[in-house]
């Protein structure tokens, strides 16, 4: 018998360590039947998921269709670009209304922190956070744990590296939870006007310089410079940006140690990392990818099956 | 809490023999037989048959564990879902002759589900159920064993414990406990 302290997944600041083993647990058994010859098992036969995004995603949105498919649940997927929010539809009365089609659980993206937690204090059907602005991004963060699981076992004292735009990633601030709920040591790396000014009240470790981050840490965790929300020069170019942070596969050679190199995607090939970095042995991000569905599709049923 | 004694660690030893000498009689040497042993506690008798077979027998036997909690038809309908386990099935089961292991065989809901989970890994030629303890009256499904170590009349508020040295228990022993 096993079931989650919370109703929601809204952010993993929220939810306990026993939670995020629960989770591991369930998606180590969905790995095993996304690669059995048929990838599928009824059990959210009976669950109508509605996946509702307001900002773009291609990454997580294909990853929780597929869980949910994978899962036997039905799905409607909603983009705010060509509905009713355009009409001036508020976020509550849109997200009424697809529950009024008997919809049983939400998966939302929104460009507000917060929009998820003020949707659960008003609806009963049960949320999912796939990224609210510049908050929280649970899901991306249980994978990535996962992920470093699954190559160097219990996380517990193992030393983790964020490197890149901290200040505008909800990846890292729910990575940063999430690892340290689990135990590990947690770095971050960045120029200083990407670095959140309180940062290091959440207990983590402020790095300048990338070399020394990468000298320290066992898994690197490379953070996309989000070109969209740069409004506001952070850095000179990305020129002097790749210059500076960039990682590259030469740079990981000459560290002589093992070391895993983790990207949330998109990459921006040659910018905060080069192609052969991105391609090397050293990388894990297509396994990410994979591991994000069985993670996705835990969560999604442990979520489903609490009463 | 009352508990009785249903099977002895020598009654289940001599039980366990019985049941590998009728599956040789039926499967003569496992060419085309597998066994699966049901998670969670179907294994560990899955396992004291699979050993006694191949020692017996002389011969390689495909043993594999299923899961069946994600083909559950209770899902959504009790308080705290069921913790899935491990399956671990590395070859294919289409075509072959399955013998599905499980410890007790009670309402027949965990064996409607396994067989659905097979289907996953491929159409089986036959498929058999071997239990050690069959509930006899608690039926729900029209689902019988091919396979049985003991029937036992018990009602439905009764429960039957099995403790194997292969799960830490002292000793291998059956127990029928009631609730009061």
């Amino acid at each position: 018998m096993s079931k989650l302290s919370q109703k929601h997944l809204l952010g993993i600041k929220d939810i306990t360590p026993e939670d995020i083993e629960l989770i591991f647990e369930t998606a180590d058994n969905f790995k095993e039947v996304i690669n059995r010859p048929i990838k599928k098992v009824p059990s959210l036969r009976d669950v109508t998921i509605a996946n509702v995004f307001f900002e773009n995603s291609t990454r997580t949105r294909l990853s929780f269709e597929l869980a949910q498919k994978r899962l036997s649940a039905d799905v409607i997927n909603f983009s705010a670009s060509n509905s009713s929010v355009k009409k001036g539809e508020t976020l509550l009365d849109t997200v009424n209304n697809i529950l009024a089609m008997k919809v049983d659980m939400i998966v939302m993206r929104h460009a507000s922190p917060g929009a998820p937690h003020y949707l659960a204090k008003h609806i009963s059907a049960n949320i999912v956070n796939a990224g609210d602005g510049t908050h929280e991004h649970p899901t991306q963060a249980l994978l990535d744990a996962f992920s470093i699981r699954e190559k160097l076992g219990d996380l517990a004292g193992k030393k983790i590296a964020i490197i890149g735009d901290i200040l505008h990633s909800r990846v890292a601030l729910s990575n940063i939870f999430a690892l340290k709920k689990l135990g590990a040591k947690v770095m971050v790396c960045g120029p200083p006007t990407l670095l959140p000014k309180f940062i290091a009240q959440l207990g983590v470790e402020v790095e300048l310089d990338v070399k020394k981050a990468l000298q320290w840490c066992d898994v690197a965790n490379v953070l996309r410079i989000q070109l969209e929300r740069q409004q506001i020069k952070y850095f000179p170019s990305l020129r002097e940006y790749s210059l500076y942070y960039g990682i590259s596969k030469r740079m990981l050679d000459s560290l002589k140690k093992q070391i895993i190199i983790m990207h949330p995607g998109p990459i921006n090939r040659g910018v905060e990392l080069t192609s052969d970095a991105a391609d090397s042995p050293h990388s894990i991000i297509l396994d990410q990818v994979e591991n994000g569905v069985a993670v996705r599709m835990a969560v999604l049923y442990l979520l489903a099956g609490a009463k | 809490m009352q508990k009785k004694l249903i099977l002895d660690t020598d009654l289940l030893d001599i039980t366990i023999r019985r049941l590998c000498q009728q599956l040789i009689e039926n499967h003569n040497d496992f060419a085309d037989t597998v066994i699966i042993g049901m998670q969670p506690r179907g294994i560990f008798l899955a396992e004291i048959i699979h050993k006694k077979l191949e020692q017996d027998t002389g011969k390689t036997i495909l043993l594999g564990y299923l899961d069946a909690t994600f083909y559950r038809d209770d899902f959504r309908r009790r308080e705290t879902p069921v913790k899935a386990n491990e399956t671990r099935v590395p070859f294919i089961i289409e075509g072959k002759k399955v013998v599905l292991v499980d410890d007790v065989l009670f309402t027949g809901r965990s064996i409607r589900a396994a067989m659905d989970a097979m289907i996953a890994f491929g159409r089986p030629a036959t498929v058999e159920l071997l239990v050690l303890i069959d509930r006899k009256y608690n039926r729900e499904l029209p689902i019988a064993a091919d396979y049985i170590g003991k029937v036992v009349n018990t009602l439905t508020s009764q429960r039957v414990l099995v403790e194997l040295e292969a799960q830490g228990h002292k000793q291998n022993k059956i127990w029928l406990i009631n609730k009061d």
